[in-house]
């Protein structure tokens, strides 16, 4: 395997490279980045570096659209590219809005009830809830909790 | 045109019963919306889920023997067409959820009408529906992607649904969006997992896969595909390290949505978990052996005791239970770890019954929380005296949690202890006995607080409605009912065991 890691392998495969490091890029800022926004952003970046991973190896080196001509005459010569990972990556496409759009719509309804959407922030307010919750409920027992 | 063949084939209605079970709720879903009709809604839902509960355990019966149903979405033949295809495992699976949520409905009626402002109650069901399509298409399909897509119908409405939490807890929406992050990574991890798979093999027909990925060996594409699909399902199953976003999502959302994901969802993904490392992949293929052997039973283990472990010092009981179904979780997965047919049917079993059991005790909060205005400790206190028949059906379902004899929650446990005796681990078999008495102190807990405690000053509580109570008492015989005539999920769960653990050759 390690003999066949040449130039030509680099160069070749730069789609599946450029997939990775948009993977780990959008995966980063979904665990790094506070702000709920970012969040979606980062998960954006995350799915869309999936479609790229599905087109490529749709690809077929030379093919072309794979698009029954207007009369119907196919030439057994012409090489297609496969069709079927592009259908796919369509429902996922439709999918990443769905959840993007819930995701945003979750966003602004976080910031009519916390008046905030920085991450550590809403952290504070859960944390003095629970706290709260917990004296209360505490209180009531009669130290028993 | 007289010598062409014709492929349509006459068919009666009880051919297209696979994909009826789908459709019956996934239609009903925009028809609640259209009609737009508060009145009407619930009769909708009702019995759409009613129809394809009826469905389902026709598809049951037909298939216990040990056959298969193969259906051909739109006539067209697999691989190149998606199929439906039921066999013991997911009839089992579509039985347990068709009937949970035509269980929970009629008790979610008075339920949610207390929890979420009416005029959200039309896009409330049609959510609820929504989510049954995606739970019974998830188990029902053949086909993987089609898994996927189904996931995210199933997990886009639970998104919604727990977020209704909000009226009555803001912190709802902060659950809502935490599991919405990690559900979608979870997905999208999978459908990187199958990518890598249609790489390697150029199909995403289960069983074609299965035949082409034997022939692989050592593939290192199909390594790192069994890799990320684990990882994408285990985030849905809520697999030890991954169970994060599972105790806020249970504890906040509405009572009638917690009942019903608890029992369902989280067990759909272990079939689907199971589907894949059984059928799909095979246990021949060494790599999974080892993950199973030094990841999964570990983390299976360290998630019976350590969830078990938080669940004991719990302030909320509905806290309480959902980390409780972390540690029943372990169980499963344990089962799956094992590797042969009583620890896999173990898990079967365990998938049924701890649906059924974690339904009566959901279900059971949820009336307590009706009547008491919270599902703290102190506002179950003396619940015992005000609420004697909602006390009464926590209670066995508590036992059938611990899996005292005579519950359903026994046979399960049995299995399993059989299954690592039979695999000569037997201080795993001592662990979960061991684990089943943390199980004890915590269900000692709710039985001390709701018999032995006086209630509150403030509170008032009266019996729960009777159309609550009805579907908890259900769900309560069950647990009992499953606990004595054991012969009709063991005579299942070893057939969904057998194919399970059949590999390819269980898909043909």
């Amino acid at each position: 395997m390690n003999g066949e890691f040449t130039w030509d392998f680099i160069v070749g495969h730069m789609n599946y490279w450029l997939f990775i490091v948009l993977m780990m890029t959008g995966l980063y800022i979904v665990v790094a980045k506070g702000n709920l926004v970012k969040k979606i952003v980062g998960l954006n970046i995350f799915q869309t570096s999936v479609f790229m991973l599905y087109i490529s190896m749709g690809k077929v080196t030379g093919g072309t659209a794979p698009i029954f001509p207007a009369d119907m005459i196919i030439d057994p010569d012409v090489v297609y590219s496969n069709p079927l990972p592009h259908v796919l990556i369509l429902t996922a496409i439709v999918v990443g809005i769905a959840t993007t759009s819930l995701g945003l719509a979750l966003i602004v309804r976080i910031r009519e009830e916390f008046g905030t959407i920085e991450e550590h922030e809403i952290l504070e307010i859960e944390k003095a809830i629970a706290a709260a919750e917990n004296k209360l409920h505490g209180e009531a027992m009669g130290g028993r909790a | 045109m007289a010598t062409e063949t014709t492929h349509h084939v006459a068919m009666t209605l009880s051919d297209h019963l696979p994909v009826l079970a789908i459709l019956v709720p996934f239609v009903a879903a925009p028809l609640c919306v259209l009609l737009g009709s508060r009145s009407l809604t619930w009769p909708i839902t009702f019995l759409a889920s009613a129809a394809s509960f009826v469905t389902s355990f026709l598809l049951l019966l037909s298939v216990i023997d040990g056959g298969f149903i193969s259906y051909h979405i739109g006539g067209w033949a697999p691989p190149l067409g998606i199929e439906y295809r039921v066999d013991a495992a997911n009839a089992f699976v579509l039985f347990l959820v068709t009937g949970i949520s035509t269980i929970v409905l009629p008790y979610a009626r008075e339920s949610v009408k207390s929890e979420i402002p009416e005029r959200h109650h039309t896009l409330f069901y049609a959510c609820f529906l929504l989510c049954l399509t995606g739970l019974l298409g998830v188990a029902v399909t053949g086909d993987a992607f089609n898994v996927f897509v189904f996931l995210e119908i199933s997990s886009l409405s639970t998104y919604v649904l727990i977020a209704q939490g909000s009226y009555r807890d803001r912190r709802a929406l902060t659950a809502a969006y935490d599991y919405l992050i990690m559900g979608t990574i979870g997905a999208t991890f999978f459908v990187i997992g199958l990518g890598m798979l249609y790489m390697a093999t150029g199909t995403l027909n289960m069983a074609d896969l299965a035949d082409r990925i034997a022939d692989q060996g050592a593939n290192r594409t199909v390594r790192a595909a069994f890799a990320f699909i684990v990882v994408g399902i285990g985030l849905k199953v809520a697999i030890y390290p991954l169970h994060l976003w599972l105790p806020n999502a249970y504890t906040y959302a509405p009572s009638a949505v917690t009942a019903f994901l608890a029992a369902t969802a989280t067990k759909v993904a272990v079939y689907v978990l199971m589907r894949f490392l059984f059928s799909v992949f095979q246990p021949s293929f060494l790599f999974e052996v080892n993950t199973l052997e030094f990841m999964i039973i570990p983390f299976a283990i360290l998630a019976m005791f350590a969830a078990s472990f938080i669940a004991i010092f719990q302030t909320d009981l509905k806290r309480l239970l959902a980390y409780s179904s972390i540690a029943q979780i372990g169980y499963m997965l344990l089962g799956i770890g094992l590797l042969n047919e009583s620890g896999v049917a173990a898990a079967v079993a365990h998938l049924f019954n701890h649906g059924i059991t974690k339904a009566v005790l959901f279900m059971g909060v949820g009336a307590l929380v009706l009547r008491s205005g919270g599902s703290f400790f102190d506002r179950i206190e003396g619940m015992g005296k005000l609420m004697p028949w909602t006390s009464a059906a926590i209670v066995i379902g508590g036992l059938s949690l611990i899996g005292v004899p005579g519950t359903a929650g026994f046979l399960s446990k049995w299995l399993l202890v059989q299954g690592a005796l039979e695999k000569g681990w037997w201080p795993i078999a001592i662990l979960v006995v061991l684990s089943s008495l943390l199980a004890v102190i915590y269900v000692w807990r709710i039985v001390e607080a709701m018999y032995l405690r006086s209630p509150a000053s403030d509170i008032e509580a009266k019996e729960a409605p009777l159309s609550m109570l009805v579907p908890i008492w259900i769900m309560a015989i069950a647990c009992i009912y499953f606990g004595f005539a054991t012969d009709i999920t063991l005579t299942a769960s070893h057939t969904a065991a057998q194919g399970l653990l059949a590999g390819p050759v269980g898909l043909h």
